[in-house]
Order: C-alpha cells, then structure tokens, then sequence
C-alpha cells in the first residue's frame, strides 16, 4: 500500500514537473525570440524559415538602431523620469500612508476614500483635462509634466497605511514624550522600521514608470523628450518597421527589468502576494 | 482602527503626561494636514479637478477648440443608441471572458504544481513570473513580431507543421484571440503568485490530520484547499476583470483597435473619441460609463481584500 502510495506519488511529480517545464519553454520563448531577433544577421530576420538558432551573433541590429535613433537621449528621459518619481513618490506616499495610519484628524475617512476613489479612475477617462492643465501650467513636453501627475499613488498610500497601522503607538508616543518633533519622529523611528514596505515601494515605482506609456504618450509629443516605451512604440508603428532594430531597442528597454526581476525577486513578489499589485 | 486614536485628554492623575499630551494635540492639530499636503495638492490637481472637469465636460458638446457647448444629457442619451459603444462594450467583455477565467485556471494548476517538492522549482517559479516586470510595450511589439503574417514564428511553424497560415493580427476574426493569447503570457504568472502564497499560507497539519482520517488526495483537495483558496479565488477574480477593462497599452501596441474595430475596447474607444475624432463631451460621458464600471468592481475588490486578510 505504502509502497503503491510512493509511486503514484511520483508519477505525478514527474507528470507535473514535465508540464511546468512545457509550460515554462512557452513562457521564455518571448523573450528568447526577441534576443535571437536583435542579435542576427539583418538579412536572416526575413527569411520564411524562421531558423530557431542565429547562424552567428551580430551587433549589427544594435549599432543601426543606436545610429538612425536618438536612443541614449530616450534612454536618459527615461532614468530621469524614473529616478526623481522614485525618490518623489515613495518619500511623499510615506508621509500620507503614515498620516492615515496614526493620526485621527477631522475629514481622515472621507479624504483617505476621495483620494483612492478618485485615484482608481481609469487614466483614459482623466486624459484630457489632465493634459488641460498640464499644458496650463507649462509642462508638456518636461520631466516634470510625466512625474507629477503620476506621484500621488493610490496603491503606495493603501500599501504603506496598511503596513505602519501595526508600528505599536507605544514607540511614537515615548518619543513624543522625548520632546521629539513629529517630522523627526516620522524620519527616525518609524521609517527605518518600514524598510520591506520601502523596498517593495521603490521598485514597484520604478517598474511602473520604467513601463508607462499611456501619460507620456500624451504629455510628451516631441521626440527628443520620449521615454524608451515611446521609442519602441515610434520604431514598431512604421509603415515596415525593421523589426531586427525594433527587437533590439526592446531588449536594450528590458535589461534595467532583467536587473531588478533577478536582484529583488523576492520584493516583487512579496509585493504581489500582499496587496494584488501590479 | 487599531492604532489610529492619539487621545488627547488623558487621566487628571498624571499632570505631566496631560500636559505634554495637550501641548502635543495641540501641535498636531495642523502636522497631519501638512504630512498629507504634498499628496493632496498632486491629487487635487491631477486627478481630482480633471475628474470634475471630466463630469462637467460630458454634459457639453466640444471639440477642444471654442467654449463647451451645454447640452444637457445628450451625450449619455447617444451611448445607449451608439453601435460603436455596445461593440467596444461587448469587446471588452468579451476579452476579459476570454482572459479571466483561463488566466486564473492555469495559475491555480501552476500553483498547485509549484507547491510540490520538485527539482528546480524555485527557477521554474522565476521563469513563469519573468513576464510581469516586461511593460507592455516591449509585450506587444514581440507578440506583433511573432505573430507578423510573413515573418512570424508562429506561421513560420504552422507552415513546417504542414499547416496553413493565419493572419493572426490583420482578421478581424484572430485578432481577439491574439490578444487574449499574449495576455494570457503576462497574466498567468500573476495568478500563480497570488495562489502559491494563498496555498502556502495553508497550515500542513490540515492534511496531516485528514490523512490519517484516510481522506484521499482528491478528497482533501476538494474539502481542504479549495475552501481555503476561495478568498484567493475572489481577490483574483476582481482584480483580473478590472485589469481587462483597463488594458490599453498592450492593445495600442499590438493592434491599435483593429482591424476594423475587432479589437476597440471601451479604454481605445474613449481614447479614439478624446485625441483622433475629438469629440471631447462624449468621450467623458464614455468614460463615465467605464468608471462606474470600475468602481462597482473596486468596491467588490475591497471585500475581498478584506476577506483574505481575515482568512490569511
């Protein structure tokens, strides 16, 4: 009996890991075709036989690609933006997340649901008044005019309200009777105790504008201010778009990803599991 | 609120504490506001005054060039006559039809597979996940590279498979199933995720004390971890069929909305109506519509949430 149990037991083992390695061949192949894509010969890529293995590596797709575009000034737009909406987001979404988890003032539950409410609404729907007043103020076609508008996150707040709601009261109460100020305490006691939530914040708001699109596509209409997505989208929306230079630029957008996904895998998904983030 | 409250007025017995107590209220009577000022500033001017702005608009005729029209409610009168809104509706169901449900099933059987003690299960968990930190921008233009009619891998197969080619991106008919296809790569991680974590967060002694009573492996599934991944299965379902009636960059990338409008969703239709056709008043009321949508959905996720955190 026991011994049948065993090896029913293993053969669903091996059954199973054969589907998630099936299963795993079709998720990498994406991305695999995409590097064999950038790194062949430019007159293989149009062959109707689609050779699975490069008959040999070449820079060629790259150095093109590097040459027709103003790829490093993208490149940079796109550190910019995401650097400084980083630092701006988390530290600012910190502070609010705080505010509502430890303090009781007048019109806390009606500003905290107005905040996630109006936050929720899809960005198609903002769109235009938004650009309105972006473009009000100046700030087409900045760095300014894509951070802003995006560093109040809905998702940050929640995330980060419901974190500290479990600092005890007792560790900000002794420092206020320490005289410490309010700001001094937020900085000194209670964020070095909310360094995962830090963490998962920071490299969620680096993904998320490291990726976004639909905002700067409207905010930024000249293309020396484009971000890399809007790069992609210019080189894949030609009447024949070369696609050995469209897989390159997309490889080149993806290795800041491919960096955090295999330093801090552990955020990401610690992220994701906790709140549903994505 | 467990530990919102900072009372102010404490027991008369301790003066110092009352006192510091009363200095400190009174101090923080304006410091919450100040902490939450920069986000409420953003708020106000990014999201909040465009969303009344966005309310006031889909009551008037404009087309971004001279005053606002007032027109009442004709512009929500037109979405129940308008053929093209009931398609980008009917798109959008149609696509999270497609999507959800298959999405979630193929992750609950990734995650179920994942739990198990298997050689290089912890790459294998990676490689699945790997398509969430991908923006949807670099997602479409490989799929629209794979999928490419003369060039694409996926023909180049068909045809060795003595198949004949689809036009995968340029019929109205595959164009869907395309999309579904490629959303199905970048969603299925995310479902593992959140199952895996709902799976282990399952105490083992449940199983240990159902074998022993002789439950079977299907027995225990179906009477221990399908109950308890019901909060998981709830969360998940909500945020997949929000994240398919928001989807826009994928689709913008892959098909732009078509052929035709095989591939309009309510989030392009509004962005067709605001920046190409400029019918601004009518794109707000059609986002209105989408944002009710939403938010009936949001409230559900909420529940569940909360659900979760009580089972979790």
């Amino acid at each position: 009996m026991t011994t049948c149990a065993y090896f029913s037991r293993r053969l669903i083992d091996a059954a199973c890991w054969l589907g998630l390695v099936t299963g795993a061949v079709v998720m990498i192949f994406p991305i695999y075709w995409m590097f064999a894509t950038a790194v062949r010969p430019h007159a293989e890529i149009f062959e109707a036989v689609a050779r699975l293995v490069p008959s040999n590596f070449s820079w060629s797709n790259f150095q093109a690609v590097l040459t027709r575009y103003p790829v490093l000034t993208w490149v940079n737009n796109s550190v910019i933006i995401a650097v400084v909406a980083v630092v701006l987001t988390v530290f600012i979404n910190l502070l609010c997340g705080y505010t509502f988890a430890k303090f009781r003032f007048p019109g806390r539950n009606m500003l905290f649901f107005a905040i996630l409410g109006a936050l929720m609404a899809p960005i198609q729907v903002i769109l235009v008044p938004e650009f309105l007043i972006v473009s009000w103020l100046g700030l087409l076609n900045t760095h300014l005019g894509v951070i802003l508008p995006r560093a109040a996150e809905a998702f940050g707040i929640f995330m980060v309200r419901q974190f500290m709601v479990s600092i005890p009261d007792e560790l900000i109460e002794a420092a206020r009777l320490d005289g410490a100020g309010e700001f001094a305490i937020f900085l000194r006691i209670v964020l070095p105790l909310s360094k995962p939530i830090i963490a998962v914040l920071v490299i969620f708001t680096f993904m998320w504008r490291w990726n976004d699109f639909a905002w700067p596509l409207v905010a930024l209409t000249d293309r020396d201010m484009f971000t890399v997505p809007l790069g992609l989208n210019l080189l894949r929306g030609e009447v024949n778009p070369d696609w050995g230079n469209v897989m390159a630029l997309a490889l080149l957008s993806l290795m800041p990803m491919l960096v955090i996904f295999l330093a801090f895998q552990r955020y990401l998904v610690q992220g994701i599991a906790s709140t549903g983030l994505k | 609120m467990r530990g919102s409250p900072v009372i102010t007025s404490l027991p008369a017995s301790s003066t110092r504490r009352t006192r510091a107590g009363w200095r400190a209220g009174r101090q923080r009577g304006l410091v919450p506001y100040l902490f939450i000022a920069p986000n409420i500033t953003l708020f106000t001017a990014f999201s909040f005054l465009p969303l009344i702005y966005a309310v006031y608009i889909s009551f008037h005729d404009w087309t971004l060039i001279g005053e606002p029209n007032f027109i009442g409610i004709r512009n929500y009168l037109r979405l129940v006559h308008d053929t093209l809104f009931w398609r980008a509706l009917a798109n959008t169901l149609l696509y999270a039809a497609g999507t959800v449900p298959t999405s979630m099933a193929t992750g609950l059987l990734l995650a179920l597979a994942l739990n198990r003690r298997l050689p290089a299960r912890a790459f294998l968990r990676s490689l699945y996940f790997l398509p969430l930190v991908v923006s949807a921008v670099a997602t479409g233009t490989i799929a629209a590279w794979m999928f490419n009619d003369n060039y694409g891998v996926l023909n180049a197969l068909l045809v060795r498979l003595g198949a004949s080619r689809i036009s995968w991106l340029s019929s109205p008919y595959w164009a869907l199933p395309s999309l579904v296809l490629t959303t199905l790569w970048v969603r299925v991680g995310f479902c593992m995720v959140v199952y895996l974590a709902a799976l282990q967060s399952i105490p083992q002694m449940y199983y240990e004390a159902a074998r022993i009573d002789g439950a079977s492996v299907l027995h225990q599934f179906h009477h221990i971890t399908l109950p308890l991944l019901k909060p998981a299965t709830f969360l998940l379902l909500v945020l997949s069929i929000i994240y398919s009636f928001h989807v826009f960059d994928l689709i913008y990338v892959m098909t732009g909305g078509g052929p035709g409008f095989s591939t309009t969703m309510l989030v392009q239709y509004i962005f067709r109506l605001a920046f190409v056709t400029s019918e601004m008043g009518y794109a707000s009321a059609v986002g209105m519509a989408l944002y009710a949508l939403i938010l009936g959905f949001t409230v559900l996720q909420w529940r569940a949430s909360r659900q979760a955190e009580n089972v979790m």
